[in-house]
Order: C-alpha cells, then sequence, then structure tokens
C-alpha cells in the first residue's frame, strides 16, 4: 500500500513536471502563417503576395477539413494581402471575416477597410 | 520495469524537469495584471540590440503563436509593421515610442507588447557554435500606461551543421526561402518564447480565448 502511495506520487509529480514544460495544445489550425510572414520579410521576390495568397488559401481548406478556427489576425492578414494583389473585393471579405471571428480587432480592421475602399 | 524502479525513474526525472527551469523560485506579481486583464495584444517589432539585423522579423514572427495560444487577441504582425511604416513610423524604435494613447486609438488594443531583443544568432566558440536567442518583454495598459506583466527568455541550441531547419510541415516555397537564410536563431527563438511566456509562476497568465482562463480574474 505505502509502495502504493510512493508510486502515485512519483506519477503524480512527474506529470506536473511534463505539464509545466509541454508546449502548449493549440486551439486554431495554424498551418505556415508565421512561416510566410517570415519568408515574406526574408525574400520578396522568391515568396510574392501571389505564392503567399495561394499559401494560406491551401492552409484553410486542411482547416476547414479538420473543423479547426484560424488563428486571431490571420484574416485580416490574408485580407491585407489580397488587397496588395488588387482583390478588393476578397479584401473586404477576409477583414470581415476577421471582426466578426474576433470583435476585438473591430477598430482596427474599420480603418483597413477604410483604405480597401479607396483603392 | 519493477515499481520501485519506476519510482526512482519518474522522481529523478521530475526533479530534473524541475531543475532544468520548469518551476521557477519567485512567483510573479500579477496585482497589476489582475486590475487590468487585457483580452487583445498588439505585438510590436522588438528593438533589436543583437548584431543580427535579421532578428527583428526572425524573432517578430514567432510571437504570435504563443500569446494567441495563451488566450489573446493577437493582431497581425506584419499588416500592423506595414500600417505604422505608412503612417510615419519607419523602425521599431520609433513605433515603440508611440504615445499609448496613439496606439489605443488607432487600433483598439487593450495592452501592447514592447519587446527587446538582446541576443539574437550564433556565438562562435572553438569547435562548434552555438545558436542563442535572448529576449525580454514588457506588457503595458494602453488606457494607463500600467505594466501589468514582464518577463525575460532564452534559449540556446548547440549547432549541427546543415538541415531542413523547420521539418516538412511547411510549404516548400517556404521552406526553400527560409533555409536560404539558413536563420537557425529563428526556431530557437521559439525555446526562448516557451521560457519567456509559459512558466506558471512567471509567465504570461491565460487569456479569454484559453479554455483554462479563469473567470474570476
Amino acid at each position: 500500500m505505502i509502495r502504493r502511495i510512493f508510486v502515485l506520487g512519483a506519477t503524480l509529480a512527474l506529470a506536473l513536471a511534463l505539464a509545466g514544460c509541454a508546449a502548449q495544445p493549440s486551439r486554431y489550425q495554424w498551418g505556415s502563417y508565421e512561416e510566410v510572414v517570415y519568408a515574406s520579410y526574408l525574400s520578396h521576390e522568391d515568396v510574392p503576395a501571389e505564392k503567399q495568397v495561394e499559401i494560406l488559401e491551401k492552409d484553410y481548406q486542411t482547416a476547414r477539413s479538420a473543423n479547426l478556427r484560424m488563428p486571431p489576425g490571420w484574416h485580416a492578414h490574408l485580407g491585407y494581402l489580397y488587397y496588395q494583389v488588387g482583390k478588393g473585393d476578397q479584401a473586404r471579405q477576409e477583414l470581415m471575416t476577421e471582426k466578426a471571428e474576433f470583435p476585438e480587432s473591430a477598430v482596427f480592421v474599420d480603418r483597413l477597410l477604410a483604405n480597401v475602399k479607396k483603392q | 520495469m519493477n515499481t520501485r524502479t519506476y519510482y526512482r525513474f519518474a522522481a529523478i526525472l521530475a526533479g530534473a524537469l524541475a531543475l532544468a527551469g520548469c518551476q521557477t523560485v519567485k512567483p510573479y506579481d500579477y496585482t497589476n495584471f489582475r486590475a487590468h486583464p487585457p483580452r487583445s495584444i498588439l505585438v510590436l517589432p522588438p528593438l533589436n540590440e543583437s548584431t543580427a539585423v535579421e532578428g527583428t522579423y526572425g524573432y517578430l514572427t514567432t510571437v504570435t503563436r504563443p500569446v494567441a495560444d495563451r488566450g489573446y487577441y493577437v493582431f497581425p504582425v506584419a499588416v500592423v509593421d506595414q500600417f505604422m511604416k505608412e503612417n510615419g513610423l519607419p523602425t521599431a524604435n520609433e513605433m515603440q515610442q508611440a504615445p499609448l494613447a496613439k496606439i489605443a486609438q488607432i487600433t483598439g488594443a487593450d495592452a501592447v507588447l514592447f519587446l527587446d531583443l538582446k541576443q539574437y544568432g550564433a556565438h562562435y566558440q572553438i569547435l562548434n557554435s552555438v545558436v542563442v536567442v535572448e529576449v525580454t518583454a514588457k506588457l503595458v495598459d494602453t488606457r494607463t500606461g500600467t505594466l501589468l506583466w514582464e518577463g525575460h527568455g532564452a534559449a540556446q541550441q548547440a549547432s549541427s551543421g546543415t538541415g531542413n531547419i523547420l521539418g516538412n510541415l511547411i510549404a516548400a516555397a517556404i521552406n526553400q526561402a527560409i533555409n536560404k537564410h539558413a536563420d537557425r536563431a529563428h526556431q530557437v527563438s521559439r525555446l526562448a518564447n516557451a521560457n519567456l511566456f509559459f512558466p506558471e509562476q512567471t509567465g504570461l497568465p491565460y487569456g479569454p480565448y484559453n479554455p483554462k482562463y479563469d473567470k474570476a480574474h
């Protein structure tokens, strides 16, 4: 019995120690989002906006089939890329999605929408 | 393995993990944080005190995920960066000096995360090199200017020659562009961020989009 308590205690300590270090589980489909942004800063000619859009659209399909949400900022970022390649309607649509998914974005997204309208 | 061996093994491993930095001695005082718990965080490009120019964006593009997974709305970092540049703030230094009230007015952010990149990149030693990333962070309430939380994170990794630094999960074109620059500190940044944001006693508390968020805050 005493040994059993020791084993239980040791297991619990181990579980707690591991839980403190483990990577956080995500509620979002991250896909290539951060790496796409990073690559665009590294070399725009290798990864032009059109290519970034293509990769993000593919991530979105994956997320939909797995029924996962896109992370905060993702739809706004895609909207910004659509804006860069001259697709105003799609830009507006993505920005509206950002606002609907994350109301915290409303003030900033409204500013971006005003810019898209000017295009 | 028998139970005694298992018990020993588990106890040693737990002890080793605790010593490795998963538990900390002095808990952070979250009084100010709890007085102004933010929902949304604006991450500005870091001040770059390292010798690596690529550190600014190599590091910035690893911060969204840990902060969003922690439970916050994180504004799209590249869109924010571009927006600031187009509005007369061309560098991270200038962005970090913008008045908080102005940032709140333009973005609606509850808090701003100010990052300071102390080290980013390889330290060459006699036989090999070590890639080091070190960063400090300050989270400030945009309405009152109160410091809500601050932290320090560092990580290092022994250099291990060439290879695919990102793994196979990333689209080929992205992989190619990033591997071409062989910026290993970018990946090490993720380890530094885990040490910065995730420790239970000193890290960034859970936010409203995390199921562990404490509603009593």
